[in-house]
């Protein structure tokens, strides 16, 4: 039996770095950015030739800004892949892409080139905010270029959604919502606003951002209790048009679930590719180099490799399968690692359950409503000493 | 090796704190060619690193010099180093008594300060013959003459021909050697007497055992023979003799009457040595011991505690190392219902308590948790009992209290007139009470306070500082006790009372103290899943409250690419966070929360 591979590839060029942003990502020249892509090319090659013995199920092109990238290049590189690895027929293909950098013309291309899924950024749908995080884009052209993408052929988009914004209130977001349901995309993530070291939104919300995690009055974000109170009417709404909540910041309709990110929670093989990119394959973590230079100069070379230990395995099957709603199974556990999770596990269960954490239903082991609220408490519990 | 008893000087150095002490020492040892270039780093006697990065001279060390002098002769010199802050004024006084004279060095810019006045009567009171240094000469604000009359004004002693010099950079260093053997007088004392030796330091080797310093004063110690301790009855057989090099210690025949150096003799129970005590030969006894030093009382308590409680022996084992070369660090075993097994120890103030503190965590690999210092209370009570009082938790029940007393000290306070408002007014809210004030040139005054011990251990120096631009020094001696009005301010977590977290305070004072204590704990105390009440409590009435509100929602940040490692950092810390806490009841309190009463004035 061939084994499954998912691959990330990834393009670190945006026309402009949000404030929030601590991807690796930055803006570049057209002769850097062809450059780029022709040492992805030749990592992609390297890679392929390596891994004979897997079959592609996804593919995710995630940035940066994909779109930005020339799109015959990004045909290039999609070619590549698919001659250089066996990629399976019915292998989820997607691309991230910010409104206002595509055409219908460049669209049909990706279709052309076996994208079958979009992620577009649209982050708000209020331009007051989209301003705040210093996107280069309003709501009108986020509709613009869904409808572009639909008119494509495109029947699998996702919309990204960031809360916790700067002034925004419970019912801000929900017009936000609103706005997007109304469009019908197959997915919506939703994740909260973090203001990581780093960014300029670190030097401008710092103080703001420790008083949030104490649970204090705030300035401008919003506070503990309205970031929880988003956190659930955006279950509610989103539940009531018709998206399943699959995974912590994650909903949609059914059948329309993103393949290669549940891959990450259940730990399957991925191969990342491109300037810092990371890997897991038979347990063992790779990273690659974020040197731009030091990469385009021998790509498929510069990366670390860890071995993940039995111990550290297990941490991450329950921290990881967790973020799903539908949570880890015992008969997977045992089947992984050949001992019972009680085994292991047994006081962090049964405290977190006690708790009112973790919901432990017939074999099944999930978070509750309770526990998803405070999934790093829950999560870090299986770390082992 | 035979030296003649009138070619030794056995002497020390003493100055107010940054006056140049150390310096001078290094400059002196360098000079006499004890050391070469390479070997030669500045501060040479502050071996420790503590002493190093604090620029403090903490404990003694002593060193022996030859010097080539003017006359033709060859002089062996004792250097003891002494330490300058007034915590240490135990650790100076068993330094003097192994000398015969000393060195004042007094800073050209100066003056004379609180602790040039200490520490010259502290040398005169041993019969030390003392004479002064100008330093800092090259100081663009020093002002060297009227510096020697202020000498002679305020200290009563002769200074107009004393040396001008710059440790710094080395001019007129030649002066201080000849003057040390001017004005030093060798030691007297009869070789062929009975061995009367005084411990003045000693410390532990794990080879040879405990090594102990002293000074011979009568008779001589060699190799073999039968040595006794006075005071501790321990005896042992000499295993090794010899000097104190630069940095090493040089083995050698014999030490005879007036010379200084150490011996080692197997003492593995660090108990048996006692700095202070008399050596003799167990053969042939000296008659009666030496008067040894007067006992320093601890002024300050605080609970010290193992973060992991596995490690109570090593805390245990590490206190008794301390003590044998610093005897006025005291301790007890005690337990707390918050921290566990620990000890109550003793100290001579503030900077001695976070010197020992950080020397347990450097020099011996602790994690420490330390409750909040107190000083002694007496407690009088109904059925006649007086107890002394180190451990708030242990304050009998207010229905048997008569009365309290607590210490109060009498402060010596040298401040530029500028600041002598300022000064007053930090006095007062001390709860100080004012006793006089004299100008000791027209810019200067001394003012005389005396204040609760309580009001000065924790931050009343840097106040001090802070409030004069650094111009003030300070000195202070006990005093005596003076009734009181004293509650216990106990602090509920969760309802439940935290022993470690209780304190005596001024009556008028608990409410202000108990509210920014809760404050401050607010902060400290990580939220949980469920709401923590903090409540201060005086005689079980509730006098302030803050809460520590619930657990509600983590935000969640989009994982990157599969890469989890940032993930798993995140929750890592999280779960280290927690590491370096105490669980007490179901709140898990970290550790500085137990320090956060120290704070309480920093804002």
């Amino acid at each position: 039996m061939r084994n499954n591979l998912e691959l990330y590839v990834h393009i670190p060029f945006c026309v402009k770095k949000c404030g929030y942003c601590d991807f690796l990502s930055f803006s570049c020249d057209e002769h850097t950015q062809g450059k780029y892509a022709d040492a992805l090319m030749r990592e992609i090659k390297a890679y392929g030739a390596r891994m004979k013995d897997y079959t592609v199920s996804t593919i995710y092109i995630g940035g940066g800004t994909p779109s930005w990238l020339d799109e015959n290049k990004m045909s290039e590189i999609l070619d590549t892949v698919y001659t250089s690895f066996q990629v399976s027929k019915e292998a989820e293909v997607s691309m991230e892409c910010n409104p206002g950098t595509v055409t219908a013309a460049k669209l049909e291309q990706y279709r052309m080139a076996g994208i079958n899924r979009l992620s577009i950024g649209l982050q708000s749908a209020d331009n007051e905010e989209l301003k705040i995080l210093g996107r280069i884009h309003t709501f009108e052209q986020f509709v613009k270029t869904y409808e572009l993408a639909r008119n494509a052929g495109f029947s699998n988009i996702n919309v990204d959604l960031i809360n916790g914004i700067p002034y925004q209130t419970c019912d801000k977001f929900l017009r936000t919502l609103q706005k997007v349901v109304r469009l019908k995309p197959n997915h919506i993530s939703a994740y909260s606003l973090i203001i990581e070291k780093g960014t300029p939104f670190y030097e401008r919300y710092k103080s703001d951002a420790l008083k949030q995690e104490a649970g204090m009055p705030t300035d401008v974000l919003p506070t503990e209790e309205e970031v929880c109170r988003i956190y659930k009417m955006t279950q509610e709404y989103l539940d009531k048009a018709g998206y399943i909540q699959y995974e912590i910041s994650n909903f949609a309709q059914p059948g329309y679930e993103c393949i290669h990110n549940i891959g990450y929670w259940t730990r399957e093989n991925y191969l990342g590719l491109g300037l810092g990119a990371a890997s897991l394959i038979e347990n063992v973590r790779y990273a690659n180099t974020a040197d731009l230079y030091e990469y385009m100069k021998e790509p498929a070379k510069n990366r670390t490799a860890d071995e993940i230990s039995r111990k550290a395995q297990m941490e991450e099957f329950m921290f990881l399968g967790l973020r799903m709603k539908e949570g880890v199974t015992r008969e997977r556990f045992f089947r992984e690692f050949g001992i019972p999770i009680d085994g292991i596990y047994h006081a962090a269960l049964e405290k977190l359950k006690a708790e009112g954490m973790l919901m432990i239903r017939e074999g099944r082991i999930a978070l509750s409503e309770k526990g998803a609220d405070l999934s790093n408490y829950v999560l870090a519990q299986f770390l082992i000493d | 090796m035979s030296v003649k008893q009138d070619k030794i000087r056995n002497f020390c150095i003493i100055a107010h704190i940054d006056h140049g002490k150390s310096t001078l020492a290094d400059r002196i040892i360098e000079k006499t060619g004890t050391l070469t270039e390479r070997e030669m780093q500045a501060q040479v006697l502050d071996n420790m690193d503590l002493e190093r990065e604090r620029g403090i001279t903490i404990k003694s060390q002593a060193v022996r010099i030859i010097y080539k002098a003017k006359d033709g002769e060859e002089y062996i010199f004792n250097l003891i180093d002494t330490p300058g802050h007034v915590d240490f004024n135990y650790e100076v006084s068993r330094s003097l008594a192994a000398c015969d004279g000393a060195i004042l060095v007094v800073d050209a810019a100066q003056g004379v300060e609180a602790q040039t006045l200490a520490n010259v009567y502290l040398a005169l009171d041993h019969n030390l013959d003392v004479f002064p240094v100008i330093n800092k000469i090259d100081l663009p604000s020093a002002r060297p003459d009227e510096v020697c009359k202020e000498i002679e004004d305020v200290i009563g002693i002769e200074a107009m021909d004393a040396p001008r010099i710059s440790a710094k950079t080395g001019l007129n260093i030649e002066d201080v050697l000849e003057q040390i053997v001017e004005k030093i007088p060798a030691p007297a004392g009869n070789p062929d007497a009975p061995l009367k030796a005084l411990i003045f330091d000693a410390l532990y080797d794990s080879y040879k055992g405990v090594m102990v310093f002293c000074r011979i004063k009568e008779g001589t110690i060699k190799v073999g023979d039968p040595i006794k301790m006075m005071a501790t009855g321990a005896s042992a057989q000499v295993a090794e003799v010899g000097y104190f090099g630069a940095g090493q210690f040089i083995p050698c025949e014999e030490l005879s009457a007036g010379m200084v150096g150490y011996f080692t003799a197997s003492i593995k129970n660090v108990a048996d040595t006692r700095v202070g005590d008399t050596v003799t030969n167990a053969n042939r006894p000296c008659a009666e011991a030496l008067p040894g030093y007067k006992k320093v009382n601890p002024m300050v308590y605080c609970g010290i505690y193992p973060a992991d409680s596995a490690r109570y022996p090593d805390l245990r084992d590490a206190l008794e190392k301390l003590q044998i070369n610093d005897a006025s660090l005291h301790f007890e075993p005690e337990t707390s219902l918050a921290l566990g097994f620990g000890f109550r120890c003793g100290f001579l103030g503030l900077l001695h308590l976070e010197i020992i503190q950080e020397r347990l965590e450097r020099e011996f690999d602790l994690d420490l948790v330390t409750t909040a210092p107190g000083v002694i209370y007496k407690v009088h009570k109904t059925n006649g009992e007086v107890i002394d009082l180190t451990n708030p938790s242990n304050l009998p029940d207010p229905s048997e209290i008569e009365y309290m007393e607590e210490p109060y000290v009498s402060a010596e306070i040298m401040v530029t007139k500028d600041y002598v408002g300022s000064i007053m007014t930090l006095c007062q809210e001390r709860r100080g009470n004012y006793i006089g004030m004299e100008y000791l040139e027209e810019t200067r005054a001394l003012l005389k306070y005396e204040l609760p011990l309580n009001e000065i251990i924790y931050d009343f120096f840097d106040a001090l500082k802070s409030r004069s631009r650094g111009y003030a020094s300070f000195d202070y001696e006990l005093k005596g006790y003076e009734r009181s009005e004293l509650v216990k301010l106990d602090i509920l977590i969760n309802h439940e009372m935290m022993d470690a977290l209780s304190f005596i305070v001024f009556k008028d004072n608990a409410y202000e103290r108990g509210r920014r204590m809760c404050e401050r704990l607010k902060g400290e105390i990580p939220r949980h899943l469920f709401e923590i009440p903090i409540q201060a409590a005086v005689g079980g009435k509730i006098i302030a409250r803050e809460t520590v509100k619930a657990m509600r929602k983590d935000v969640l940040a989009k994982c990157y690419g599969g890469d989890i490692s940032r993930k798993r950092k995140l929750l890592e810390k999280q779960k280290e966070g927690k590491k370096r806490m105490r669980q007490v009841g179901n709140v898990e309190i970290p550790q500085e929360a137990f320090m956060s009463v120290l704070k309480l004035d920093e804002d």
